[in-house]
């Protein structure tokens, strides 16, 4: 019996046993219900997929069971994100352990009873759990803000290397608080909609409104909904990356008021979209990112001169080769910031291109195109965020030698093949016409399918080497249930 | 060596991408019976319309029972030349618009009376051929739905003969019927129901030009050369109301220059081919995946 309870126990009361649960959830997730669009449905496996398991696809519901799936997947991102900071920054550990309970029984109810109302029938009951588990991550939440309150004397930061006010504030801590508080504030900001829409069975996705000259407050809090919780789990993914590789210094110093002032002003842009401010709202929003942004390339900054630093210690001069050798050593500490990088010439580029032009070239397109770009480069930051994780992750499980490089490569490689892809795709428009683009497309689907297919690969191998460790008695498992994250942050 | 070969694959992958792309490869050619000058009466009354089964009504009204065919619009430029109802400016020809009222809408463009791109006539995707005197449709797409033609030249096609492009309300209905149903022939999709992208229709070749157009009304449930379609009429009898290509429909709405379409196309996955499921562009815009048919006034 303790032998299921050991397990039980690391898997449900360690950082990283959640850690692991959160992932193969979403896995698992993936696996099944990637099947169901793109190729997969081209090559008619969507087809077997519904009928092996039965699925309910209602024509007239698509738009529905997509808004739940996307919720089922973000809301296991997000309790990773928070198993990572409850792990990573000082907290009661009665705050630590409600936190984690709370977000993880949230999450599993997200996922299982959402899925099981949008896909299996539609069972109301199902349907009251699903936003019973949204409440709980929503709570959670709550009590994350609390548990980060920054001006209490314990939780001042006393090393004068970091960002801290006169007094002793960390203002690191207040930029993960900042971004904790206005993700909940966010949250809510899609729940009144939400609840509104759902009730009547009218959901509609975003990119599908997006081009209609008038909108309803609902209809522009959704939007609005979606653009921020997407925004501040990148934000606190790059908070959560600096805090491991122990950000710290004078860039440290600039970067975080500028995350938190960043934060602070993106979010009111943003919640600007449903108020009478909506006219500026865009401005706000640049106004907003901009800080956040650079706040991010300050840290990528630091983190790339310090791989080489280190890399390059033992030698007395070195030379560029040597120095873009050390910084490219270890693609487990260099990849998320690379990652970040990377995200503007896919989202953040992109976004501001097609803000700039938006009458000119993009107006001109038909709406249908116009959704291929706001669904494009969603998913793009969505994935990265995805890849920044298990960066991460691999990192937190102690990967080493060949198989650390394999699996970080090939995530860095095989990711940024396919999302190099979905941005040419997204802006074909711009480079062929309509008639003449089939080959270009199938080109770039290789580009797509290739990459994201070795991505899953690599996550199923992560998860089977996972499962197979969980059998033996003293496999890996048993030394990650006790350690921490903030542990193992970078010297 | 074997480091290489993923570089080989995926630089030979990039290679076939640049592969130029023959617009004019030959066509299979096939009578599907249907007669595309052919109206169909709808009754008054109401349906539901939209995703959330909106209840609305419509006078009744007749609608054709396909899209208009090149032949078709290759002999309505040849009166409305001789008519002078439009003008050949290069390789353009346009025709006079009288304009939209301009409210001045965030995005919204005036759009002024005057001349308007009908259709251009130098692009490699165009069906019409003109020889200086007279306009007639590429031997192999006669009964295929005109494309590349913009709003403008729509509009103009319907006007020209006291007709109009249905406005969304009509469209749909004539599409549904009185029921829910997410596409004209029920419930669900199959490759056999309409011309969408990847269907595996006799007109398509994904590793060369990708999707083609289809002639009006060929999902009729008749095997063409072994390939057997599903009648896939509307319930009130129409032909091609989801795939093939999208549909310019009529409404000129306040505050937006965009004009509509309807029915999914060709080029587009089985998602755009519910019926509920619109589409919209500047009046200019055309494409191999657009076309339209017009709505006239019950007699």
């Amino acid at each position: 019996m303790h032998i299921i309870k050991d397990r039980f126990n690391f898997l449900f009361n360690s950082t990283k046993g959640l850690i692991l649960v959160a992932i193969a959830m979403i896995a698992l997730v993936t696996a099944v219900w990637g099947m169901l669009s793109g190729p997969m449905a081209e090559m008619g496996i969507r087809d077997v997929i519904i009928r092996l398991f039965k699925m309910d696809m209602v024509q007239a519901e698509r738009e529905g069971r997509i808004v739940i799936l996307y919720h089922s997947i973000a809301m296991a991102v997000v309790a990773i994100e928070t198993y990572m900071i409850t792990s990573l920054l000082k907290m009661k550990p009665f705050l630590k352990t409600a936190i984690n309970a709370i977000i993880t029984v949230g999450y599993i109810l997200t996922m299982i009873f959402g899925l099981g109302f949008a896909y299996f029938g539609h069972n109301w009951a199902f349907h009251g759990v699903y936003i019973f588990g949204l409440s709980l991550i929503f709570f959670a939440g709550v009590l994350m803000v609390i548990a980060l309150w920054p001006w209490k004397k314990e939780h001042y930061q006393l090393d004068k290397t970091y960002a801290r006010t006169k007094k002793g504030v960390d203002i690191e801590r207040v930029a993960f608080f900042a971004t904790a508080l206005t993700t909940v504030i966010s949250a809510l900001f899609g729940a009144i909609p939400g609840t509104f829409f759902g009730n009547g069975f009218e959901v509609f996705l975003a990119e599908n409104v997006i081009r209609l000259p008038e909108k309803t407050t609902m209809q522009y809090s959704i939007i609005g909904h979606l653009h921020i919780m997407l925004a501040l789990i990148a934000i606190m993914i790059t908070l959560i990356i600096g805090r491991w590789l122990n950000f710290k210094g004078i860039l440290h110093k600039i970067a975080m008021p500028l995350m938190i002032l960043g934060t602070v002003v993106l979010n009111i842009g943003v919640w600007g979209v449903a108020t009478p401010l909506e006219p500026i709202a865009h401005m706000v929003i640049y106004t907003g990112a901009t800080p956040s942004m650079f706040a991010a390339l300050l840290l990528l900054i630091w983190s790339w001169a310090k791989l080489i630093r280190d890399g390059t210690a033992h030698i007395q001069k070195p030379t560029f080769g040597q120095k873009l050798s050390a910084l490219v050593r270890d693609p487990l500490k260099f990849g998320p910031t690379w990652q970040m990088l990377y995200m503007n010439f896919t989202t953040s580029f992109l976004g501001i291109f097609m803000a700039i032009r938006l009458d000119e070239i993009f107006r001109v397109w038909p709406a249908r195109e116009e959704r291929i770009e706001l669904t494009g480069h969603w998913h793009a930051l969505s994935a990265i965020i995805a890849t920044i994780i298990l960066l991460y992750y691999g990192n937190v499980i102690g990967l080493k030698g060949k198989v650390r490089q394999f699996y970080g490569w090939g995530i860095l490689i095989f990711s940024n093949l396919a999302l190099a892809g979905v941005t040419i795709f997204e802006m074909k428009r711009l480079l062929i016409t309509e008639a003449e683009q089939q080959p270009l497309v199938n080109g770039l689907m290789y580009a797509i399918d290739i990459g994201l297919g070795v991505l899953l690969v690599l996550l199923a191998s992560l998860m089977v080497w996972r499962l197979i460790d969980l059998f033996k008695k003293k496999g890996r498992w048993s030394e990650e249930i006790v350690t921490e994250l903030s542990q193992e942050v970078e010297k | 060596m074997k480091r290489m070969i993923p570089i080989i694959i995926l630089l030979a992958a990039l290679l076939v991408s640049c592969t130029a792309v023959d617009l004019n490869a030959a066509i299979p050619v096939f009578e599907t019976g249907v007669n595309p000058d052919t109206w169909i009466q709808i009754p008054a009354g109401e349906f539901y319309f939209g995703q959330h089964n909106d209840i609305q009504t419509t006078d009744a009204y007749e609608i054709m029972v396909t899209d208009v065919t090149t032949t078709q619009y290759a002999e309505f430029l040849n009166q409305a030349l001789a008519d002078s109802y439009v003008k050949v400016e290069g390789d353009h020809i346009v025709g006079y618009y009288p304009g939209d009222e301009f409210h001045g809408v965030k995005h919204e463009e005036k759009i002024a009376a005057g001349d308007w791109l009908f259709i251009p006539l130098n692009d490699p995707s165009q069906r019409i051929r003109f020889d200086g005197e007279k306009f007639s449709p590429q031997p192999g797409y006669e009964n295929h739905p005109m494309t590349m033609v913009t709003w403008f030249g729509a509009w103009g096609y319907c006007g020209y003969f006291d007709t109009h492009l249905p406005t969304e309300l009509e469209w749909e209905k004539a599409a549904r019927g009185t029921d829910t149903r997410p596409f004209p022939w029920g419930d669900e999709i199959s490759r056999e129901n309409a011309n969408f992208y990847s269907s595996r229709d006799p007109f398509e070749n994904m590793n060369s030009f990708g999707s083609r157009t289809s002639p009006v009304g060929f999902y009729n449930g008749k095997t063409y050369n072994g390939y057997a379609t599903l009648d896939s009429a509307s319930p009130y009898g129409l032909y091609d109301m989801a795939g093939n290509v999208w549909q310019w429909t009529g409404d000129v709405y306040e505050g937006m220059h965009y004009r509509f379409m309807r029915g999914g196309s060709k080029d587009t996955y089985d998602m755009d081919l519910r019926i509920w499921t619109w589409n919209n562009a500047t009046p200019t815009y055309l494409s191999p995946g657009v076309g339209f048919r017009c709505a006239r006034n019950s007699k």
